[in-house]
């Protein structure tokens, strides 16, 4: 029988479905308690919609591998932070075209910036380092939006936090 | 998840990805979490609620910019914005529904109970004005949410720090988001600079209330569960007085408002905004969709 974890890190996102659950650092833990297979999962965001759904699709692979007693549980502490996502990760978001993100700020709510951003991120597409963020927000919480300014294409960018 | 097209997709009753409706399972309910000793409980859940209140009535404001964002790319960060606020306050209703003892899941916080018995402070409830308003808005509700919960992460209830050091992230890119504006406005046209400031100046009554503790909030300060809203006064003037600075705004100088939501007192927007967040909730209670 194959073990818990490796089944549960089979799981994909369901947003970003390049990725698998324990390439985001989304996975936590996974345990086996008397029989019973508990696993940790910790949101993104605080109001991240697609949690339900890892939960189901956990419960449906772990089931499907044949552990009929799961628990999935949510942990929020420590919160969730992008230098969780692996390095095999970040080389699956630059493939799909998101670029990855940079090192977290050591401390978040710092001093408020008054520039425009300048953070420097790579285009997915062509290299260049020389891109702009045109939205600090896009299609999920997560990602920003930005366009490169050598090969004119946009391109998400997943935000440090 | 495969299936043969759209139409059978979106009928799949037991698909949980369509987070629409009610009856939505608690995310915390599998949180261990013990009430500290010594915290009275009932304080613990009217707390929970106030901050819960806050970043649900806010959400609700955002979401009617949903069509109307001035151009795209703000309408989805307004979205954002909206549901990580939305996220915050169903965190914070099920650790209150846990305080109090009730068992009580979010959709009763939110939508079975009438403005009598919502705390959220006033300024989350004003209807939606200009864009200029909006960002007015934001950049002070996110300064002072950000000061008390980057200090709210070493509360004495574990969920409680827990939800705020998540916030604390969510929070700080919704500043910047209108710290970013304010300056771009302020500092923009005659015109962009004028709706700024006009946007400020209807705000800014209701700046006062955010920084007077409730007798809860005291009670829980001092036992370190809460925060005390006064002492992050501070720091919001001193943010404030960068990003106006930065965007060549005055400070306005306008009188406080009489009404205070966190002691009931709230105003006239309140009552029709939740008439409307609750009409469907109430007219098909228990359904799911």
């Amino acid at each position: 029988m194959v073990t818990a974890l490796t089944v549960a890190e089979t799981v994909a996102d369901p947003e970003l479905p390049v990725l698998t659950l324990a390439d985001l650092g989304v996975l936590r833990d996974v345990s086996t308690v008397d029989g019973r297979v508990r696993v940790s999962i910790t949101p993104t965001y605080s109001g991240c919609p697609a949690l339900a759904a890892m939960r189901d699709d956990l419960l449906n692979a772990l089931h499907g591998a044949g552990y009929d007693d799961v628990e999935v549980r949510t942990v929020l502490q420590p919160p969730w932070s992008t230098d969780w996502i692996s390095a095999a990760g970040r080389h699956k978001l630059a493939e799909a075209g998101i670029a990855p993100p940079g090192t977290a700020p050591s401390r978040n709510g710092g001093p408020v910036p008054l520039g425009m951003p300048t953070r420097s991120v790579r285009c997915p597409q062509c290299g260049s380092a020389d891109t702009e963020e045109i939205s600090h927000f896009s299609g999920t919480a997560c990602k920003a939006l930005r366009r490169c300014r050598s090969c004119r294409e946009p391109f998400e960018h997943m935000k440090e936090i | 998840m495969s299936y043969q097209d759209a139409y059978s997709a979106i009928n799949d009753e037991n698909d949980s990805r369509w987070a629409f409706g009610t009856g939505f399972e608690q995310p915390v309910s599998t949180v261990d979490a013990p009430i500290p000793s010594g915290v009275d409980g009932a304080d613990l859940a009217a707390y929970c609620l106030m901050l819960g209140e806050d970043a649900l009535i806010l959400s609700h404001r955002l979401q009617e910019w949903c069509t109307n964002g001035p151009e795209l790319e703000d309408e989805v960060a307004i979205a954002n914005i909206g549901l990580d606020l939305l996220g915050q306050a169903r965190l914070l209703f099920g650790r209150a529904g846990q305080a109090d003892g009730s068992g009580r899941d979010e959709d009763f916080y939110a939508f079975f109970r009438g403005p009598d018995e919502f705390r959220n402070v006033a300024l989350v409830e004003l209807p939606r004005g200009d864009f200029g308003e909006l960002i007015a808005r934001l950049l002070v509700f996110a300064t002072w949410r950000l000061a008390l919960f980057s200090r709210l992460t070493d509360s004495a209830d574990p969920v409680l720090a827990a939800v705020a050091a998540k916030g604390v992230k969510e929070v700080a890119y919704h500043r910047d988001y209108a710290a970013g504006w304010a300056i771009r406005l302020g500092d923009g046209t005659d015109y962009s600079h004028e709706r700024m400031r006009a946007g400020l100046d209807s705000i800014w009554p209701y700046i006062p209330e955010l920084f007077v503790p409730h007798e809860i909030e005291a009670r829980l300060a001092t036992a370190d569960v809460a925060v005390n809203p006064e002492t992050v006064r501070a720091e919001f003037d001193d943010v404030l007085a960068q990003v106006f600075g930065a965007a060549t705004l005055a400070l306005p100088v306008r009188a406080a408002a009489q009404e205070s939501g966190r002691v009931g007192r709230h105003t006239a927007a309140l009552p029709p905004l939740l008439a409307e967040m609750q009409s469907v909730a109430r007219e098909h209670e228990g359904a799911q969709w």
